[in-house]
């Protein structure tokens, strides 16, 4: 990710850390956004795949 | 029976030597509390210990059998649950400090009711990695748990606990939980049989979960009979779990002898193949060739089926400790608690496209079990890495350990499939194979372990204690 993203990513968790009221301390948040940065990443290989509109998502597989 | 002669036994061998009264019960137990004792430093694998409920149980056992009433299909077989279980009278760590104030559980799970109904005998509780994420049995609050075949070495998580109790010979079998791998990879790590049934299958009623689209209970055992053993007494319906399959029980023990041959096999490929060590690809050659697959197949998309899980596992993790996130940061394992709150801030349609996708990889994998019986695949890309180790060689690029731990079995839970590990006895550590069959046939996976037991490829290693 580039520098600009990685700065976006500082924002975001700032942001959702105020929003979603949990209290992140400075030394935490490399770790964090190593984390959040890895997810993303593999977030972006799903999103990336396309599916059909109709496909209906699997909240709970049932076999 | 001696102390000595109680030392690795199966359950099938301690059922036997309980029914016909060879044994008492009550000398089973002793002998495994015994065990257990002087195993504590070594292994650490339990964080609690039963003792005067499985000793009462026993005796129960052993004044029915003086009475002349049937022994059950488990009688005397010692087991021990992975903290996450709900056991009366303990509170539900789940290998966490924040659930110690808890209060104490009021009711067993279903899990161990029916083993007990089944006169198993709980002996306690046992370590495992925080909340169960997990896959390296490592704990920041209870210690990491040890590999019985190298104390040095992980046991694999988060049913940590699990792998070095059993592959320690404390019992013959437990009962942990699977949600990205959590019973395979100790399996493959400690050298162990252990089945992650169909999701739905077997109740989760009254466990902590993680990540509740892909939470399993599920067994490890040193054979694939105990498997089935445990497996039987387990199963059926409850309505407690949401998702507990209205299902009638499906007995597996009586078909374990039935023949593999002309069971239509396949090894996985590509991805399959790519992240993994010689001694995977040689444990995988091993049994395919044991069993005379000769086929190779490709599971679609198994890289993004693995990334949609790791993302969903992500968000529902963090949904469900937001609220100790908040107010309780501070008493969360340092690597738990940062995988958590980067879990919290994941923007929602992410999370939604890899549950969409998740239907998709479900129906493309479905397709494949319409001409294959059952797919060969490691369970861990490696053997046991050591306590504390942090990174790995995967395909010549350096990675962390952790992430990485799980990458072939992530992609099977996602969708719910039934799988068996089965023990390749590598030296000087053993790893483990997947067995991964269509969703409801556990028996053929049970079937297949089974024969490559009786075969000598599949072999729970005793350690050199």
């Amino acid at each position: 990710m580039s520098d600009e993203t990685d700065r976006a990513l500082e924002s975001l968790i700032a942001a959702a850390a105020e929003l979603l009221a949990l209290p992140i301390e400075p030394a935490w948040r490399p770790a964090i956004e190593a984390n959040l940065k890895a997810t993303l990443q593999l977030a972006a290989t799903v999103v990336e795949f396309e599916l059909a509109d109709d496909l209906e998502p699997a909240p709970v597989f049932n076999a | 029976m001696p102390e000595a002669m109680l030392a690795w036994q199966s359950a099938a061998a301690i059922v036997d030597a309980v029914s016909s009264g060879r044994s008492s019960a009550v000398a089973v137990i002793e002998a495994t509390l015994t065990r257990i004792d002087a195993s504590a430093a070594r292994l650490n694998a339990f964080t609690a210990v039963t003792r005067e409920r499985a000793l009462a149980k026993a005796r129960a056992i052993d004044a029915a059998r003086a009475r002349g009433a049937p022994c059950g299909q488990l009688a005397g077989v010692p087991f021990a649950v992975k903290n996450l279980y709900d056991v009366a009278g303990l509170a539900t760590l789940a290998g966490s400090k924040i659930n110690r104030r808890l209060p104490p559980a009021t009711a067993d799970s279903p899990l161990i009711t029916r083993l007990e109904a089944a006169d198993a005998v709980l002996v306690g509780a046992l370590n495992m990695g925080e909340y169960a994420y997990d896959f390296t049995g490592e704990n920041a609050h209870y210690g990491a748990s040890r590999n019985p075949h190298d104390p040095a070495h992980m046991t694999g998580g988060s049913s940590g606990g699990c792998g070095g109790a059993v592959a320690g010979d404390l019992v013959p079998l437990a009962l942990g939980s699977d949600t990205n791998g959590s019973i395979r990879v100790p399996s493959s790590f400690c050298g162990l049989f252990g089945l992650k049934p169909t999701y739905g299958r077997l109740s989760r009623a009254r466990s902590f979960p993680f990540a509740a689209s892909f939470d399993h209970l599920g067994p490890l055992a040193r054979s694939a009979r105990d498997l089935a053993l445990a497996y039987d007494a387990m199963q059926g319906h409850d309505t407690a779990d949401p998702v507990s399959a209205a299902r009638q029980i499906e007995p597996v023990l009586p078909c374990l002898d039935l023949a593999t041959r002309g069971l239509r096999l396949a090894v996985a490929g590509g991805y399959f193949r790519r992240g993994a060590s010689a001694e995977a690809i040689g444990a995988v050659a091993r049994v395919a060739a044991a069993l005379g697959a000769t086929a190779e197949i490709e599971i679609p998309q198994a890289a993004r089926a693995r990334a949609a899980a790791y993302v969903i596992t992500a968000a529902e993790s963090a949904s469900l400790h937001l609220p100790r996130l908040r107010g309780e940061a501070h008493e969360f394992d340092p690597a738990v608690r940062d995988r958590l709150i980067a879990g919290a801030m994941l923007p929602a349609p992410y999370v939604m496209a890899a549950q969409k996708f998740r239907r998709w990889y479900r129906e493309q994998v479905l397709r494949l079990f319409q001409s294959i019986d059952a797919i060969l695949a490691p369970a861990t890309p490696f053997t046991a890495p050591r306590i504390g180790q942090q990174r790995v060689r995967l395909d010549g690029v350096e990675v962390p350990l952790r992430p990485n731990i799980g990458i072939f079995t992530q992609p099977i839970s996602f969708i719910g499939l039934p799988v068996v590990v089965v023990p390749v006895p590598l030296a000087p550590l053993p790893i483990g194979v997947q067995i991964i069959t269509a969703p409801w046939r556990e028996d053929v996976a049970l079937r297949i372990a089974h024969r490559l037991e009786q075969d000598g490829v599949a072999l729970a290693p005793r350690p050199a204690l």
